[in-house]
């Protein structure tokens, strides 16, 4: 049955980690070394061990996701392992230095360390929120389909204004060159698609036209377009092209809901992968810090 | 004066053309008549460049005409130059409407186009595609009406009428609707009859003005028209009167008329009403009008090498030469086991013998069952299936004996000789119920669920002998454990069969109750009215039976049982049953645990609204008839296509599911994947049988796949799709480092897929079959929403889900 990956398995992995975590903070308690304690004693070097062989652990997740034949455990177990035990490394470092920092190449791999674990905790926060989020805001609908629609929308919606005229065409037109979905990261994040200006631009001529009725059109909105769309309004529509241009702003509305909904999933999705580039990336430049940590400390010592 | 000819051969297919080939190598009087204007049209409304396999290839060729595997255009190409070199007699565009007999032995064929036809025998090999329903008013025929559409891409800028509101005419609409203005005629006033993904579309593209649909509207004629820019025009009969379209071309999809009504014309007779039963025809392919002979798919053989062997093998024997089918030598090789054995024909003799079963069979039938089965001699004590397996042939016992282990019962039950089992499994489609293993000189036949019920279908006794003994057989493993056979025997005579549509009701809350069910196929929901709303407490799957609560305390029924599919269940008499529970009181004892532990789980169900909800929905996606289904929670979702990353790398490159595709109800999202039908619709018509079910349940197909495409247009749920096998992928490390071709979880590529058509087979979910650690989409899920679960775990998955 159904259930998350922090209580996978009865939440094997977050005892485990608790455990290690207890026994590790009661050495710590009761070893009383001759200096204070840093990375150099016994049980500094061994929970620097511990703590080497975890991020290198921790590190083959990103294997073990991509290799799709094996039959060790499943990526969910893992994952639950990874999150867990990568929690409690905090930690084990923390009392694998003794609490030492300074400003050096093994400062250096702790904060890398801790960056890449708390881009983590992010990454949990996304995957436990967003899902439900992105479903609520699809309803039931798949991107493609409400691509698609779009597109659609876009196609029937020049047809009409084409029948009104041709003022009307280029505002839709500008409309639909205007909607982008998508695109650089940050106007994923932001969830931003630009396909509201020429709605709203009609329906103010339209709610003008209707509001004050062959009286002079008021000057707040700038934009030759505009002009243009409101004298056409006032001067020469006739009520079917009204009746056309009404249905005009339905569609272009019911286009928008839409292009909000795809800019949000768009969103959802960016924000549940934007960790990653973040996570994956420093985790490496961990492993060459984790290296350039262990040899020094073996050349110094 | 009519024509006169030794040998009348309707229909150039496979069979026929083969036969009027032979014909015309052997010198001897005959003619091919041919409805369309061109051979073979069957294969001719082949796709364009489809690749044609030449399945079984273990079967030689036996025909003046070539044939292998290779593209259509090729095929017809070669068949097209034979028949002129060996000179066949083809007369095209005779459509024979009727073929008679006459008292003087001398067959007369009609066609449709006045021509008379005389000729001492008829080889009738119309295969069963049928003839293409025509508009039926007049201007049927006029050049811009069509009844079929190749290349929706060759038109452009025209006004169609599309008439017809089935999948194939949805089809064709909504394509040429992209660069043509299109009207399709709908005689009913919705397009029920078609897929649920064709009606969306076509309904969509309605409402959206890219088609226009007269609803309740017929056709009164079709004419031609001299003037005007439009080169004819169609009148319409519709509910408000009379319409005028004017038009470049109709487009007619109707349907095919089955060419049963013509051949029982032919005076030949079907054993039964199903449709998918053969007429019977002897060794040599006679029916039972005599010098009336029938080949290829009409006959029962739907392959290309079978029908062409055949249509050279009825010529020899029409002219008295008794050539031995070109099966015989796989038949020989099958009996190679068999010890102190005579030819082929004695022991096929012998089987029926010695299996009183197969003795309702004609010969021709008992060949071809016996080339799809296997004959086993399994050594004593060998496990020939277990309980819980998938496996769903059925065995004839033609020597020796098998023991049936049951459960809490030290002595096996025993079959022997003429007897038959795994039937229970073959209707159900469910799990085999107990193991069987080989007694001392065992040998058995094997037959492919396929054949087997190809052979029910068409032998009326064949299969009221096998309903008999699965009846008699459910009963006895149900209350085996405490009843005696003899006890059981009142119950199973009184026990009837009966069978319900998707959605039936069985019985209803507060009927009384004096009868209970097995279900022995498809599966039941169980409701009850609450509030005045139905909520489904449970499911029940075959094998299970319903309606007891009634029997053993109140009178009352206490909820109602729905059809979740099309459902069987082998309905008992409760006064029978009553009886059968005051003389054992350990059963009694037993059922009222049962009874118990039911009406707590119904409870608990009850107290959790939503829990029934989520069944419902499960069941209207179908998965009431699926044995294993995918499911998805979208609240753990994170969208990344993992499960189809690794579907695709653990076979072959193509993935077999669509994650984001399929319905959600309350988070829980039914993707597009197989579900593993307990009697899977893609098997329904497979040429070379290569659709199959593994022991462990999983629906595969196998290597022998000829790419026809019928599973991918049979299955309801859009999960099998064609895809040729894409090159390699290089490892891991050679990817990272050298950057070698795609890297895991991308897309392959084939530079060569565009010229080479020729691998495209039907691939579907195998549930990782092969795989040692289980479905590679649910082990590769990251966060534990991808599931698998089978129906019987819905109830107790509804209610984790509160």
């Amino acid at each position: 049955m159904h259930d998350s990956i922090l209580t996978y398995a009865k939440s094997r992995y977050l005892w485990i980690s608790i455990v290690l975590c207890v026994v590790s903070i009661a050495l710590y308690v009761w070893h009383d070394p001759a200096v204070a304690p840093n990375g150099g004693t016994w049980l500094g070097y061994t929970l620097g061990t511990i703590a080497a062989l975890l991020i290198v652990w921790l590190m083959l997740f990103g294997i073990r996701k991509r290799s799709y034949a094996t039959n060790m455990g499943t990526t969910r177990g893992w994952l639950s392992a990874h999150i867990y035990l990568g929690t409690s490394l905090i930690l084990i470092t923390l009392l694998h230095c003794g609490f030492q920092f300074g400003w050096n190449l093994h400062t250096f791999a702790l904060v890398l360390m801790l960056i890449v674990i708390f881009s983590g905790f992010f990454g949990v926060y996304a995957y436990l929120r967003y899902p439900t989020l992105m479903t609520r805001n699809r309803e039931s609908a798949t991107r493609d389909a409400m691509l698609e629609e779009i597109s659609e929308i876009d196609q029937n919606a020049l047809n009409l204004a084409d029948g009104i005229a041709p003022e009307i065409h280029a505002v839709v037109l500008r409309s639909i060159e205007n909607t982008k979905l998508g695109g650089g990261v940050l106007t994923q994040l932001r969830a931003r698609d630009g396909s509201d200006i020429a709605i709203a631009k009609i329906r103010s001529a339209m709610e003008q036209r209707e509001t004050q009725l062959g009286a002079a059109p008021a000057p707040m909105q700038a934009g030759q377009t505009m002009i243009m769309m409101v004298d056409f309004l006032a001067g020469r529509a006739d009520d079917k092209q009204a009746e056309a241009l009404r249905k005009l702003i339905d569609m272009l509305s019911r286009k928008r809901s839409l292009a909000t909904r795809v800019a949000r999933d768009i969103q959802y999705q960016a924000i549940m992968e934007i960790w990653l580039y973040f996570h994956v990336p420093l985790s490496v430049t961990l492993l060459a810090a984790l290296i350039g940590h262990i040899v020094s400390v073996f050349f110094y010592w | 004066m009519a024509e006169r000819f030794k040998i009348a051969i309707v229909g150039s297919g496979p069979g026929g053309l083969s036969a009027a080939a032979r014909a015309a190598e052997r010198n001897i009087s005959h003619v091919l008549l041919e409805a369309e204007p061109h051979l073979s049209n069957t294969i001719f409304l082949y796709q364009k460049g489809k690749y044609v396999m030449d399945e079984p290839a273990i079967l030689p060729l036996r025909s003046p005409i070539p044939f292998e595997a290779g593209l259509r255009e090729t095929i017809l190409g070669k068949w097209d130059e034979s028949t002129a070199k060996l000179k066949v007699n083809v007369r095209y565009q005779h459509e024979v409407s009727a073929i008679q007999r006459r008292a003087d032995g001398i067959f007369e064929l009609r066609c449709q186009n006045g021509r008379t036809v005389e000729a001492e025998a008829v080889v009738l090999g119309i295969g069963l595609q049928g003839n293409l329903r025509k508009l039926g008013v007049p201007g049927e025929d006029l050049p811009f009406v069509q009844y079929q559409l190749d290349d929706p891409e060759a038109y452009e800028g025209e006004t169609i009428v599309v008439v017809g509101a089935g999948d194939a005419a949805i089809e064709n609409a909504v394509a040429l609707a992209r660069q043509n203005n299109v009207i399709i005629i709908n005689r009913k006033d919705e397009f029920a009859r078609a897929k649920k993904g064709n009606e969306q579309a076509i309904l969509k593209a309605i409402d959206d003005g890219v088609i226009e649909c007269y609803y309740n509207s017929a056709p009164e004629k079709v004419e031609a028209l001299s003037a005007g820019r439009k080169p004819g025009r169609m009148i319409l009969n519709t509910s408000n009167g009379r319409a005028q379209i004017l038009l470049d071309r109709v487009i007619a999809r109707l349907g095919a008329t089955a060419p049963r009504g013509f051949v029982e014309g032919c005076g030949v007779v079907f054993p039964s009403k199903d449709p998918a039963s053969v007429p019977a025809i002897s060794a040599q392919y006679e029916s039972n009008v005599k010098g009336l002979y029938i080949v290829g798919a009409l006959g029962g053989y739907p392959l290309i090498k079978q029908a062409m062997n055949q249509g050279y093998e009825v010529i020899e024997y029409i002219t008295g030469n008794p050539v031995e089918p070109a099966d015989a030598p796989l038949l020989k090789a099958k009996f190679n086991n068999l010890k102190g054995i005579g030819t082929v024909e004695q022991t096929l003799a012998q089987i029926q013998r010695n299996v009183p079963l197969l003795s309702h069979i004609t010969p021709l039938q008992m060949r071809e069952f016996m080339l799809d089965s296997d004959i086993r001699t399994p050594a004593q004590g060998e496990i020939i299936f277990e309980r819980n397996d998938y496996t769903n042939s059925f065995y004839s016992i033609v020597e020796g004996e098998v023991h049936i282990v049951v459960e809490d019962k030290p002595a096996p039950v025993i079959l022997r000789r003429g007897e038959f089992f795994g039937e229970m499994s073959l209707i159900s489609g469910r799990r085999r119920t107990a193991t069987v293993k080989a007694g001392p000189n065992c040998i058995l036949v094997e037959t492919p669920r396929r054949s087997m019920n190809r052979l029910i279908s068409s032998v009326e006794a064949v299969k009221a002998e096998i309903d008999r003994a699965f009846i008699t057989r459910a009963i006895r493993s149900r209350f085996a454990a405490e009843a005696s056979p003899e006890q059981l025997q009142d119950l199973a005579s009184g026990a009837s069969l009966k069978r319900y549509k998707a959605g039936e009701l069985v019985f209803q809350e507060g009927d009384e109750g004096d009868c209970l069910h097995l279900v022995r196929l498809g599966s039941l929901t169980i409701s009850r009215n609450i509030g005045g709303k139905d909520i489904v407490l449970t499911y029940v799957a075959a094998g299970n039976y319903v309606g007891e609560m009634a029997l053993m305390g109140e009178a009352k029924r206490s909820a109602t049982a729905r059809a979740a599919i099309a459902t069987e269940t082998i309905q008992l008499d409760g006064a029978a049953f009553k009886k059968l529970l005051n003389r054992i009181p350990a059963l009694r004892l037993r059922l009222q645990k049962e009874f118990k532990d039911r009406t707590a789980a119904n409870l608990s169900m009850q107290a959790l609204p939503g829990g029934g909800d989520i069944i419902s929905f499960l069941m209207a996606q179908g998965a009431g008839e699926a044995t294993d289904i995918l499911l998805i929670d979208e609240s753990l979702c994170v969208r990344c296509d993992n499960c189809e990353k690794a579907c695709a790398e653990t076979h072959g490159g193509t993935s077999r599911l669509d994650r984001e595709a399929g319905p959600t109800f309350a988070n829980v999202h039914v993707p597009t994947s197989c579900r593993h039908c307990e009697h899977p619709h893609c098997m329904k018509d497979c040429p070379p049988d290569a659709i199959r079910r593994a022991p462990n349940g999983e629906v595969f197909i196998a290597d022998n796949c000829i790419g026809c495409g019928n599973c991918v247009r049979n299955c309801p749920y859009g999960v099998i799709h064609m895809a040729s096998k894409p090159p390699r992928k290089p490892g891991l490390i050679q990817w990272l480092l050298f950057g070698r071709g795609p890297g895991p979880g991308e897309a392959p590529y084939d530079p060569d897929a565009e010229h080479d058509p020729k691998l495209k087979k039907a691939v579907k979910c195998d549930m990782c079959k092969d795989q040692a650690g289980g479905a590679a989409c649910v082990r590769a899920c990251p966060t534990g929403a991808a599931i698998r679960i089978s129906p019987e775990e819905f109830p107790a998955y509804a209610q984790s889900r509160r």
